[in-house]
């Protein structure tokens, strides 16, 4: 047998394409209560239930944004939780034309005799979770599998782990209804060039969709989730362009064209430089048999979050903030995003944290 | 690193390997070695002797409206230093009427010991050498034949495995030697399996050689892929080329990076005719494709040409025009524009099927 065609195949592979679709992308507020608690003290805001409703309540509800969004991934915690008016936040964001996602991976640990090495857990009863989250409302789902680049990394044993892991979690995630977005993700870290990013990117890609053959999953029923090909974060920057033409070459030499849309992830990058750099891909005259959009934390929420400060009187701006950010990424989703968008000095800030975990 | 070469190859082996890919052209197979060839020449009970191959491929490469139809031809190694009977080399008669001169270099198949028939394919051998001095003589890609069959427990892990590595191997090698190479695994159609088994395991076998064609970081850019089409097996009941288009076209979607050029499909054991508008068919198919979907037939161009020729000098020119015909239905086959109509010469619906086909 090749693909898996369980009796999900064809509402998996409408699901992806809808996520897909150019001038939209992914809000990637699933951030664990531990994260959301170290956002929280940037901002000086306790990290309690009532907080991180009131979070989500403000970008949801943000006038002008569920329409620039596809799906919005979320925390367990925020799957059952509602808006003020007592209504679930899945049906709101459906009601809104936004799919529901969830992240289940239950985060990293260390590879013994590697250096550093990790691999992600949340296989044990995934299907079952899956079939709950289903329940709920959830229509895709999130795994974060974390790869660095040094001397001697990725070892040939983080990539296969890392890639097994991520098909074994696709495979469970489609048999139960749910779009996988396969996320491997290679930190920035580091004092190494584009050219090194680019030839790790693409091996860790090819041993992934090696493991997803394997294991039989819907190439048309997923998404990725991979960084952009960038210098290190202690190397010195390029332009857009060049990061643009790094990107969808590796994807070009590794993602078969059945997938339908790769949303990326924008690890340390500002807001600006997110945005930027998706707009460059989008505007570069290479055959692209996938879509190319985001699937954006922080550099979505960075100057949002700063503008709320956790006040009730600053919803309205932090929310016209978050519509700023969410219609320049839509722009960049179609190539038309004009650079300086926000006057916001928040926007242009980096949000690199060194050996980041989440 | 992801290319181990010199750049200016690079650039080299990008522009030919797109080349070959023009839209409205496809390669000529002519590879066939001294033994295959002899087979041919027995069927229309010509001698096998370097005249007559001379003859043959003569016959071809002059024929009237053919070459502005091709891309490439594959030659055996003979071949490559033969000329006309105007003393021109074949490979200055293809260069100048645009056609890029191409190479077998594999040197057939073994055993695998423990295993029920399968084989690998050997060659490795020198290979280095071999390209340098095939360059030189003008050969601008190279074509390897790696073969694995469709039974209860083929084809095994260790058959897919032992092949992948071996293409990705002679594709690098090829590369740093200034040849595009022509990338083949042929699964082959022999079986009473349906079109879904054939899908199947065309999607596994071509993931492990897009795995081992990174792991030997071959530069995909200046590669082709030359894959079986999508098909039931040789003793199933045959489907209309619509079928056919459609699953060969999602296997390839769910294994082929769009990096790859083009994709120039082997006609196996399928008649000229079937070849052509099954092509056709994948070309007319509403989907993404981002490469050039086109040929690379053997028998599926030469078949009726070979009948008609006979080895009489008089019926060359009879000869050359079928050729002609199926050059050109081809072509049209690649831009979805085949109507079906080519003057079906003389065994053109013929099936070219031989179980179990050694060549």
């Amino acid at each position: 047998m090749s693909a898996f065609v369980g009796k999900y195949a064809d509402e998996l592979i409408k699901t992806a394409k809808y996520i897909a679709t150019p001038g939209k992308g992914i809000l990637a507020a699933d951030e664990s209560t531990g994260t959301i608690g170290k956002r929280f003290s940037g901002i000086n805001v306790e990290n309690i239930e009532s907080n991180r409703q009131a979070l989500r309540e403000l970008l949801f509800t943000s006038p002008g944004a569920l329409p620039c969004l596809s799906g919005v991934i979320l925390f367990e915690e925020t799957l059952y939780q509602k808006t003020s008016d007592g209504k679930p936040f899945v049906e709101f964001l459906q009601e809104n034309g936004v799919i529901p996602g969830i992240k289940v991976d239950k985060g990293v640990v260390d590879l013994a005799g590697t250096n550093g090495e990790t691999t992600t857990q949340g296989l044990d009863s995934l299907g079952a979770r899956c079939q709950e989250y289903y329940k709920a409302g959830a229509r895709f789902a999130k795994w974060r599998a974390v790869l660095k680049i040094g001397a001697t990394e990725p070892s040939e044993l983080s990539i296969q782990e890392n890639a097994k892991g991520l098909a074994r979690y696709a495979i469970i995630c489609q048999e139960n209804g749910l779009v996988p977005i396969v996320e491997p993700e290679v930190l920035t870290d580091g004092s190494h060039d584009i050219k090194k990013c680019a030839a790790v990117t693409e091996t860790v890609l090819s041993a992934v969709y090696k493991a997803l053959n394997d294991h039989h999953v819907l190439l048309e029923g997923t998404l990725l989730k991979p960084n952009m090909v960038t210098p290190g974060s202690d190397s010195a920057k390029v332009a857009p362009e060049v990061i643009a033409e790094y990107t969808v070459t590796a994807l070009r030499r590794t993602v078969p064209p059945a997938v339908p849309g790769i949303v990326f992830l924008s690890g340390g990058q500002s807001e600006e430089e997110a945005t930027l750099n998706l707009n460059a891909m989008n505007k570069l005259d290479l055959l692209k048999p996938w879509t190319l959009t985001f699937s954006f934390g922080r550099a979505l929420q960075q100057s949002t979050l700063k503008a709320w400060g956790g006040k009730k009187e600053n919803v309205a701006k932090a929310q016209a903030t978050f519509l700023v950010r969410c219609k320049a990424n839509s722009d960049a989703t179609l190539g038309k995003y004009i650079a300086g968008a926000s006057g916001d000095s928040a926007a242009s800030e980096s949000l690199f944290v060194k050996g980041y975990s989440y | 690193m992801r290319f181990y070469c010199f750049e200016t190859s690079a650039d080299e082996l990008i522009a030919n390997a797109a080349y070959i890919g023009t839209p409205g052209k496809g390669i000529l197979a002519a590879d066939e070695s001294t033994g295959t060839i002899g087979k041919r020449l027995a069927s229309i009970n010509v001698e096998n002797v370097e005249t007559n191959r001379r003859a043959l491929r003569e016959l071809l490469f002059t024929a009237p409206g053919a070459l502005p139809c091709l891309s490439g031809v594959i030659l055996f190694e003979e071949t490559l230093y033969q000329k006309s009977s105007d003393g021109k080399l074949f490979v200055d008669i293809l260069k100048e009427g645009g056609v890029l001169p191409g190479i077998k270099v594999d040197k057939g198949t073994v055993e695998l010991a423990g295993t029920n028939g399968e084989t690998t394919t050997q060659g490795l051998d020198g290979l280095g050498e071999r390209c340098k001095k095939y360059y030189e003589a003008g050969a601008r890609f190279a074509k390897w034949r790696a073969v694995l069959k469709i039974g209860e427990n083929e084809p095994s892990e260790h058959s897919i495995h032992e092949n992948a590595y071996g293409l990705a191997r002679y594709a690098v090698i090829c590369q740093e030697n200034g040849l595009v190479p022509i990338v083949e695994p042929e699964i082959l159609v022999d079986g009473s399996h349906d079109i879904h088994k054939c899908a199947a395991v065309t999607e596994r076998v071509l993931a492990a050689c897009y795995k081992a064609l990174s792991d030997h970081h071959v530069l995909l850019e200046g590669t082709l892929l030359k894959p079986n089409m999508v098909t039931p097996g040789s003793d199933s009941a045959k489907v209309a080329p619509e079928v056919i288009a459609e699953h060969t076209v999602r296997a390839l979607q769910r294994t082929v990076p769009a990096a790859v050029p083009a994709i120039v499909f082997l006609s196996g054991g399928q008649s000229e005719e079937e070849a052509t508008k099954n092509l056709n068919a994948m070309n007319q198919l509403k989907t993404k494709k981002p490469w050039s979907l086109s040929f690379s037939f053997g028998r599926a161009l030469q078949q009726s040409t070979l009948k008609t020729w006979a080895g009489k000098e008089e019926n060359v020119k009879a000869a050359q025009e079928a050729l002609y015909v199926r050059c050109k239905a081809n072509s049209e086959a690649t831009l979805g524009t085949y109507k079906g109509d080519a003057k079906l010469g003389d065994g053109a619906a013929e099936s070219l099927h031989v179980k179990d086909y050694k060549y």
